[in-house]
């Protein structure tokens, strides 16, 4: 589905169940969401997502699973909490965004891969960027 | 002042420039310090999942290692660490089924009830040994040196473990003019680095590096100052590929902040550990006859 498509709603495209599981796993009430586009504004990787952070909450409220987890949105975030601290509505949307890469890494579907890593980076890198990285991009 | 000192993975490997300056700092100002036995990797971030507590377990678990130590505080150098080892000790403090949960899985330890207080190293320097006591203790000033001061994200968000909680973040300049070095106007101070995404998005990451370094060359800074270990991979050692790549317009050193402090209270530089920083930053000392 293009960006610039309208998205149609109906009760089949709406999936309460995904709506709920994210509720759950961040234990934010997403819904609150005003669509302010704060979060958007203090993210330091707005100009790599294909679409924005306010783009997928209103995504995750309107339950269109798969469109939320065919961007790479949450993939990108680097849980710097600058959206979290900024938002009007005071939801946590570094929890929510945790949430989303939990369902695809719950299915054991890795982001990142160490095998695809070369020898010099690992020489290089510092453990807590493996660490880190491997938390919250390997399940 | 006794104080237990937490060092964590990185500063005993990679980040030995952050650690050895530190501790040979610690014991010039006569912190009475002593570094936690048997701890472990903190986990190096706070799990965020409601329902995600295992990885709660190994931060809680050199708190406790704190407590049979007999302190009550626990001092970081490293960023991530404290972020992470405050975030659990505030979730034990604050989330009595949680609590409940994660002691009764550990059920070879004692309860723990969040009663350490977790604290950076750059508070202690604010808070206990006190900028007028530091003033005193200078013998090599950093005469004319002009620095961007970086916090990065996680010594300041979330905002119940912020180290400066007036959401003004004003520490390291005051460090930095106690040294007697010049703090510049820096509108990146508390942007992301990139963190953790020079593993899995690093063209992210090194463009978020970019946005950062590009805010420190215009305000004129020679160097930047950081605590954080990932953050001076992202921004330090990565300036190469930048450079290669024509992102940047210059170089700039980065130095960690205990680095800054072991050289103004007239340490051996040799404890610094600059062969672990890029070649320009021991050079920029020397040219500006700090060294």
């Amino acid at each position: 589905m293009s960006d610039d498509m309208p998205i149609k709603l109906s009760t089949r495209t709406i999936k309460n169940s995904f709506i709920n599981k994210v509720r759950e796993l961040s234990g934010q009430e997403f819904n609150k969401c005003m669509q302010c586009g704060m979060c958007t504004g203090s993210c330091p990787m707005a100009e790599q997502f294909d679409i924005s952070p306010r783009r997928i909450i209103r995504m995750a409220q309107c339950g269109l699973e798969e469109s939320v987890v065919d961007h790479k949105t949450f993939w990108l975030c680097a849980s710097c909490y600058n959206c979290s601290v900024n938002c009007p509505r005071g939801i946590d949307i570094a929890r929510v965004m945790e949430a989303l890469r939990l369902l695809t890494l719950r299915k054991n579907i890795d982001y990142a891969e160490l095998s695809g890593l070369l020898e010099e980076e690992i020489r290089e890198l510092p453990q807590i960027a493996l660490v880190s990285g491997f938390r919250k991009l390997t399940g | 002042m006794k104080v237990t000192y937490y060092p964590g993975c990185t500063l005993k490997t990679k980040a030995k420039n952050l650690e050895d300056a530190a501790v040979a700092s610690m014991a010039a100002l006569g912190i009475d310090f002593e570094e936690l036995p048997r701890w472990n990797c903190c986990g190096a971030v706070h799990s965020l999942a409601d329902d995600d507590l295992i990885h709660h377990v190994a931060p809680v678990r050199d708190l406790i290692r704190v407590i049979e130590q007999g302190s009550q505080k626990v001092v970081t150098l490293c960023s991530m660490c404290y972020n992470t080892l405050a975030r659990a000790n505030l979730l034990m403090r604050e989330d009595e089924e949680k609590r409940k949960t994660i002691n009764g899985f550990m059920d070879e330890e004692i309860d723990y009830l969040g009663e350490v207080d977790v604290l950076h190293f750059l508070e202690v320097l604010r808070d206990e040994i006190g900028w007028d006591s530091l003033r005193n203790r200078i013998e090599v000033p950093l005469d004319g040196l002009k620095v961007a001061s970086y916090y990065g994200c996680t010594l300041l968000r979330p905002k119940d473990v912020s180290i400066e909680p007036t959401g003004n973040p004003a520490l390291l300049n005051r460090l930095i003019i106690t040294l007697g070095g010049t703090p510049v106007e820096f509108d990146a101070a508390s942007a992301c680095c990139g963190s953790y995404q020079i593993l899995g998005n690093p063209e992210a990451a090194l463009a978020a590096a970019k946005n950062i370094l590009d805010e420190a060359i215009k305000s004129g800074a020679e160097a930047i100052v950081l605590s954080c270990p990932l953050c001076e991979y992202n921004l330090g050692k990565k300036q190469e590929k930048l450079l290669q790549d024509e992102m940047l317009s210059r170089g700039i050193p980065t130095f960690y902040f205990t680095q800054l402090l072991a050289i103004s209270l007239g340490l051996d530089f040799e404890t610094c550990r600059f062969e672990l920083n890029e070649k320009a930053c021991l050079e920029l000392l020397k040219n500006k006859r700090i060294l």
